[in-house]
């Protein structure tokens, strides 16, 4: 039962919240009816992504790459990309749909979302080039790091762990073992704060 | 910035500055020594004769010229672009613990956008009996509540997983601020609306093509969430979500959505881009972990510090810095001058506040001789800021986010003080 305690705001309308709620859940909910061929979305990417996402997904310098990485999350430098390291194919489309391409969102329709996400999955390994995706296969799509994820373990991993005060003699020795004038990467100051210094 | 100064980093051009005071014999015992009277106090200065600007002369000032250093910096490397980005906090030019809102850090992930007041609105959908749209005016008939929170980016000290990386406590601690919020709890938003029995979470979104998506349970939106309009007294800077922001005390920045525009009560969350693919924790393993909401104990020597070497010589030193834990208020800090082998007590400049910031002062005597300072936070869980080594040794060197590791400078014998790792 509504309270209304203040009374203050009025009803959302139903078109007010079928343009503002967009968003998908890992079940599928909220997906909207549609269907997008990896063909398809090879074209749209060209257009919409390629500049800076590269032809096959794959980034064009600091930009993020979306394929590739597969079995690298244990190594040194791990890549993550939606085939390598998303769980869900929801948070692709959601994502894409509501914040790509970078500069111009929202301006994709709902079938060039699927093709898009189609031509991710192509790109990862994960469909065949014929494949199409749509509302209804969806859920099928195998997302490899799907179960790659814990809830924060924190209060059992850590929080009983740290609680090191010790006050004196608590290291025979210090060395320093990492300087970071060495790898000398911090920005330089800018000519007005040298002027201000002299 | 031209490849020309290359070599006057901060510190480098400080420690310059530093050592000619030293060559020109001014550091005795940290005191000037008058060799006869000094013309600054004999001589009638300009400013004791004239006058000064009219009150007509800066309707809304910024601070004067000398302390022009004092802003914001950037570090390009760090991302593709300057849209989705980051910047720092000059956290150790500033004192006390609340931040100046225009120096206070950015981060954005598709620009800080203009939105109106006229144009605001927010809307609440899902799982309640009623879905409702507010407009500004509407928010600000609520009964109101003031807070004081620290808002630190999940990525604050990221870069130094590795190593020491980035010279300057700036750097390696500024993407956090302390602000004074003024706004409506989250809870009275949400009993206006009422909830459906079968609501468990929340999803909240900014209005900026971004959207910045995150899933927030109910619990915590029930608790201590604030749907924030003011800070430090005043609107919300454009960049830090004017008119309206989410305020989530204790937990990742990420999660304090900007330019608020939708909360929809849900079932489950929804698992968007910025609780996936961002903001997940990579071990390891190869296991990532999910929803580390919570920035743990942690605090940052600020001065002396990289960007803020000893200039004075010997004798009388302010070692201060701040504190500041998501679990609650901060009930001590350790400070120590040798690396870790022994600690003392600092003094904290007032009782530790739930989920805000702390200042600490350690009034030392230097004897001019080498230290690794060091600041080890603790809060009223009994938790104790861990070492380095000790979140490595559960994390390995991936995890990207939550690195509230015990901070390292190594301050030489001319006072300059340089980002290491000791063993």
């Amino acid at each position: 039962v509504y309270a209304g305690t203040y009374g203050l705001g009025r009803p959302a309308l139903p078109e007010e919240v079928a343009a503002w709620d967009l968003d998908v859940s890992p079940n599928g909910t909220g997906l909207p009816a549609g269907s997008g061929s990896v063909m398809d979305g090879e074209e749209i990417f060209a257009d919409q992504c390629a500049v800076c996402h590269g032809d096959f997904a794959e980034g064009v310098g600091n930009w993020p790459k979306l394929a590739g990485g597969a079995d690298t999350l244990d190594h040194e430098d791990p890549l993550k990309t939606v085939g390598s390291y998303w769980p869900y194919l929801s948070t692709t489309w959601d994502y894409v749909n509501r914040s790509m391409p970078f500069g111009n969102a929202q301006t994709l329709e709902v079938d060039e979302v699927y093709a898009i996400v189609a031509y991710i999955l192509y790109s990862n390994d994960l469909v065949e080039e014929e494949f199409v995706l749509s509302q209804d296969n969806f859920l099928e799509v195998d997302m490899p790091n799907r179960d790659g994820f814990i809830l924060d373990d924190r209060d059992k991993t850590e929080y009983s762990v740290f609680n090191d005060s010790c006050m004196s003699d608590c290291k025979a020795s210090v060395e320093i073992t990492m300087r970071a004038l060495v790898l000398d990467v911090t920005p330089e100051e800018t000519a007005a704060k040298g002027a201000a210094v002299e | 910035m031209s490849e020309s100064n290359k070599k006057n980093s901060p510190s480098r051009r400080q420690f310059l500055t530093g050592a000619a005071s030293v060559g020109a014999g001014a550091l005795a015992a940290g005191t000037t020594h008058a060799s006869g009277p000094d013309p600054l106090i004999t001589q009638v200065q300009d400013w004791a004769s004239g006058t000064g600007d009219g009150v007509d002369v800066t309707p809304y000032g910024l601070p004067i010229q000398f302390e022009q250093d004092v802003v914001r910096r950037n570090v390009e490397w760090l991302t593709a672009d300057t849209i989705s980005s980051i910047n720092f906090t000059p956290i150790h030019a500033l004192d006390g613990t609340i931040t100046p809102q225009g120096c206070a850090f950015e981060r954005h992930h598709s620009g800080a956008i203009e939105l109106r007041k006229e144009d605001y609105r927010l809307m609440i959908n899902g799982l309640v009996d009623q879905e409702l749209v507010f407009t500004y005016e509407d928010l600000e008939r609520f009964p109101r509540e003031n807070h004081v929170y620290f808002c630190e980016c999940a990525a604050n000290t990221g870069m130094e997983w590795a190593g020491a990386q980035l010279n300057g406590a700036q750097f390696t601690h500024g993407m956090i601020h302390n602000m004074e919020y003024t706004g409506v709890s989250l809870r009275t938003l949400l009993q206006e609306a009422g909830i459906k029995p079968e609501g468990k979470w929340i999803y909240v979104e900014g209005a900026d093509a971004s959207s910045n998506g995150r899933s927030i349970p109910l619990e915590k939106a029930l608790d201590d969430v604030l749907v924030a309009f003011k800070a430090n007294g005043e609107a919300l800077r454009k960049e830090h979500g004017y008119p309206v922001r989410l305020v989530v005390p204790g937990w990742e920045g990420n999660m304090w959505i900007k330019w608020l525009r939708r909360i929809e009560v849900k079932d489950s969350p929804v698992e968007s881009r910025e609780e996936t693919s961002k903001y997940t924790d990579n071990l390891a393993n190869g296991i990532a972990r999910k929803w580390t909401w919570v920035m743990d104990a942690k605090s940052i020597i600020t001065s002396p510090s990289p960007q803020a070497p000893i200039k004075h010589g010997t004798g009388p030193l302010v070692i201060t810095g701040l504190a500041w834990s998501g679990n609650g208020a901060i009930t001590g800090v350790d400070v120590s001058i040798d690396g870790g082998k022994t600690w003392v007590e600092a003094r904290l400049a007032a009782p530790g506040q739930d989920k805000a910031m702390t200042r600490f002062y350690l009034d030392h005597i230097w004897d001019g001789s080498e230290m690794l300072l060091q600041a080890r936070a603790k809060d009223a869980t009994g938790y104790v800021q861990p070492t380095k080594t000790q979140l490595r040794e559960v994390r390995g060197l991936n995890s990207i986010y939550h690195n509230n590791c015990i901070q390292t400078w190594w301050v030489n014998e001319s006072g300059e003080a340089e980002n290491v790792e000791v063993s």
